[in-house]
């Protein structure tokens, strides 16, 4: 069997664009948000996400016929809140500032309907090496908005990308201002609908 | 009292939990098309926060923070490590109440919330709010109130962002922007309505 052929390759590629879990299947913008005034704190989200939603949906998919499915939401929530225990604490070891930057919204990927929509809707209907490309792919599709939004809060809002000033201070000279409405809550709304808007236009309205 | 009465002000508008931290985005979503399943949703997003955030707040005192099992003679154990897999638990639990009881006494609520009642247990909101009060270590009056000022504040903002996707229905948007993406501009011009709370002070 190979790993990677076609139709691997399309668990993967799929939600990238096609079926992006935030713009297409309206999952996980709870999180998504608050984590993306700068571009650091949104990738270490990003990698954060991605690699809960891929371990758990390979370890719900190992037990899918095991877990009788009147307490499948249980079983689930408790893997994924072991998963994010374990993100947490490697976070604290190893990237203190960053995940006290992060504050609550670590512990949040325990409700990021991401999570638990793959985990339903993918995992506990196939095999273990499907699901992880699955969730792999919805995580990237995830990171990749998150790192948009962020790309263009952090460069309107402050002038700078990864914390280096990007913009010359000769455009300041002249009167240019940073826009303080990126850097608070309206500009992330504003420009994920904005994001929204242009890739729907690209793949196709989609039916609510 | 008075820092009580301004902590839930802020709360509700300033700090709203939903327009200034983004929690509970999926449900806010998907449930505000219509204003009586709005603010069916939001009554028991309210119930929910009342009852799980001081519920969280003993949780948290009593078993899991650093020191606190010293009334069991264990006062060099930290559990706080457990946190997340303990409140998430309290949560469901409490969720799958909160459905036998609108079950049982307005069947037309709970088959209008469909899905979203059990998805409760897994509104950021809710587990949010919990754990907000465990990092500005709030006390059990100001948990209580916390809770019932987050939940309220995500109650009013799911009504009035129901009631003007209402009238929405009647105008004329471009194709793209349909749906979803005139939604979150909304929600980013009622945000920026929310802010010019944010310098009052009691």
């Amino acid at each position: 069997m190979n790993l990677l052929d076609k139709k691997h390759r399309g668990f993967l590629k799929d939600p990238l664009m096609d079926n992006n879990p935030i713009a297409t299947q309206v999952l996980g913008i709870c999180s998504a948000l608050a984590v993306t005034v700068q571009l650091q704190t949104a990738i270490v989200m990003s990698l954060a996400v991605t690699s809960v939603v891929a371990f758990s949906n390979v370890l719900i998919s190992l037990v899918r016929n095991k877990v009788p499915s009147n307490i499948r939401i249980i079983v689930e929530l408790a893997i994924i809140a072991t998963l994010v225990i374990l993100v947490d604490q490697v976070l604290k070891a190893f990237l203190y500032d960053i995940s006290k930057q992060l504050s609550v919204f670590v512990g949040l990927i325990i409700t990021n309907c991401i999570v638990l929509g793959r985990a339903e809707a993918f995992a506990l209907q196939n095999k273990p090496w499907p699901s992880f490309l699955d969730g792999v792919g919805n995580g990237l599709g995830y990171s990749m908005i998150l790192i948009t939004v962020a790309f263009g809060r952090e460069l309107l809002g402050s002038g700078s990308l990864f914390g280096f000033r990007v913009i010359p201070e000769a455009a300041y000279a002249a009167g240019y201002q940073n826009m303080g409405l990126m850097v608070l809550a309206p500009g992330a709304f504003i420009l994920l609908g904005l994001i929204i808007w242009v890739q729907r236009t690209i793949i196709g309205t989609v039916s609510e | 009292m008075e820092n009580l009465i301004s902590l839930f002000v802020e709360s509700v508008f300033v700090n709203n939990i939903l327009l200034a931290y983004f929690l509970g985005m999926c449900s806010f979503l998907a449930v505000s098309k219509r204003v009586d399943t709005a603010i069916g949703l939001g009554a028991a997003v309210i119930f929910v926060e009342v009852i799980t955030v001081p519920v969280n707040w003993a949780l948290h005192h009593f078993l899991l923070a650093s020191g606190a099992l010293e009334w069991a003679g264990l006062p060099d154990v930290d559990l706080s490590f457990l946190g997340f897999i303990s409140y998430i638990a309290v949560i469901a639990a409490l969720v799958q109440l909160v459905e036998m009881i609108i079950d049982r006494y307005s069947p037309a609520l709970y088959s209008a919330l469909g899905i979203f009642l059990p998805l409760i247990a897994v509104n950021c909101a809710i587990l949010g709010a919990s754990l907000f009060m465990v990092e500005r270590e709030y006390t059990f009056a100001e948990s209580a109130v916390f809770g019932l000022g987050s939940g309220t504040g995500f109650a009013l903002a799911i009504t009035a962002m129901a009631a003007i996707r209402e009238k929405l229905r009647y105008s004329h948007i471009p194709e793209g922007l349909r749906g979803l993406g005139i939604t979150m501009l909304i929600t980013g011009l009622m945000a920026m309505a929310f802010m010019s709370f944010s310098g009052i002070s009691l």
